[in-house]
């Protein structure tokens, strides 16, 4: 594998019934492609997180993912509200989900967290009104 | 442990993944947070959950979660029940709680897949 692979997925606003289909699709790609499981395990985790977090908060958006020979990078973009304070919304257990999205088992505030935990690099741009982009990176070691 | 010792115990039906049901599980989980389970759960697990959407069969997939047992004798959607099937990931449904199913599995030697 020596070519560059680029992917790019639309994700639907309040469609949660199919939120993860694009993490899924990435995951079984990586996988045919023989990427060691540990890595392709990290990828679906850190990349589901972030598709689900733009369907609950952000109205859907894009992923783009690129596939090198060294690393993997995900860049997930909405156009939502974004996010007023990162640093707070980066610690475990802090949630704005309505209790609706709680009742479908997400807005424990473990998302963002796991998302830095299972990326080797991760990055977020958000300004309020706007929307947020945030890229991760998995490396290929 | 297998997925079939699992099925005995919590005296569960199966909803897919019949030919499965011969596969090792290491560790289990109960809970209805999929966050709190994308966050600690080990490999070659069971997830024992009373939540029944799509979004239970996603984060099991993302997990490579072997078995998702649905406790309170829930039944998901057929389309549910079509994607797990897809993925291959047995399901089970236990008319028992979600306390008593964890206990008797505890009992019989399955641990937490908790990273600590
Ligand atoms: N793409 C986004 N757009 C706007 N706000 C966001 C976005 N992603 C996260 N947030 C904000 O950051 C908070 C924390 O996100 P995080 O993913 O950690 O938790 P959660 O989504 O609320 O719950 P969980 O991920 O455990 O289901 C969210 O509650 C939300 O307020
Ligand atoms: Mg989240």
């Amino acid at each position: 594998m020596t070519d560059t692979i680029k992917l790019k997925y639309i994700v639907s606003p309040d469609d949660f019934t199919r939120a993860g289909e694009a993490s899924s699709d990435v995951k079984g790609k990586l996988k045919k492609m023989g990427i060691p499981p540990e890595i392709v395990r990290k990828v679906a985790i850190a990349m589901y997180e972030g598709e689900i977090n733009m369907v609950i908060h952000a109205n859907g958006g894009t992923i783009d993912v690129e596939i090198t020979p060294s690393e993997i990078t995900m860049v997930l973009a909405d156009t939502g509200p974004g996010i007023k304070d990162i640093e707070q919304a980066m610690q475990e257990g802090f949630s704005t989900a309505p209790d609706n999205v709680r009742s479908l088992g997400f807005g424990a505030g473990m998302g963002l967290p796991n998302m830095k935990k299972y990326s080797d690099e991760m990055d977020i741009q958000t300004q309020i009104g706007v929307g947020t982009t945030v890229t991760m990176k998995v490396y290929i070691k | 442990m297998t997925v079939n010792d699992i099925k005995n115990y919590l005296e569960a039906t199966v909803l897919c993944g019949e030919e499965l049901l011969s596969h090792e599980v290491h560790t289990a989980c109960g809970c209805d947070m999929m966050s709190d389970v994308l966050a600690f759960v080990k490999d070659q697990s069971v997830l024992l959950t009373g939540l029944c959407n799509p979004q239970v069969i996603r984060t099991a997939e993302m997990m490579d979660i072997v078995c998702v047992v649905f406790v309170r004798g829930k039944v998901p959607d057929q389309s549910v029940i079509e994607l797990a099937c897809e993925r291959g990931i047995v399901l089970l449904s236990s008319k028992m709680g979600m306390f008593k199913a964890c206990g008797i599995l505890y009992e019989k030697g399955l641990r937490g897949g908790v990273n600590s």
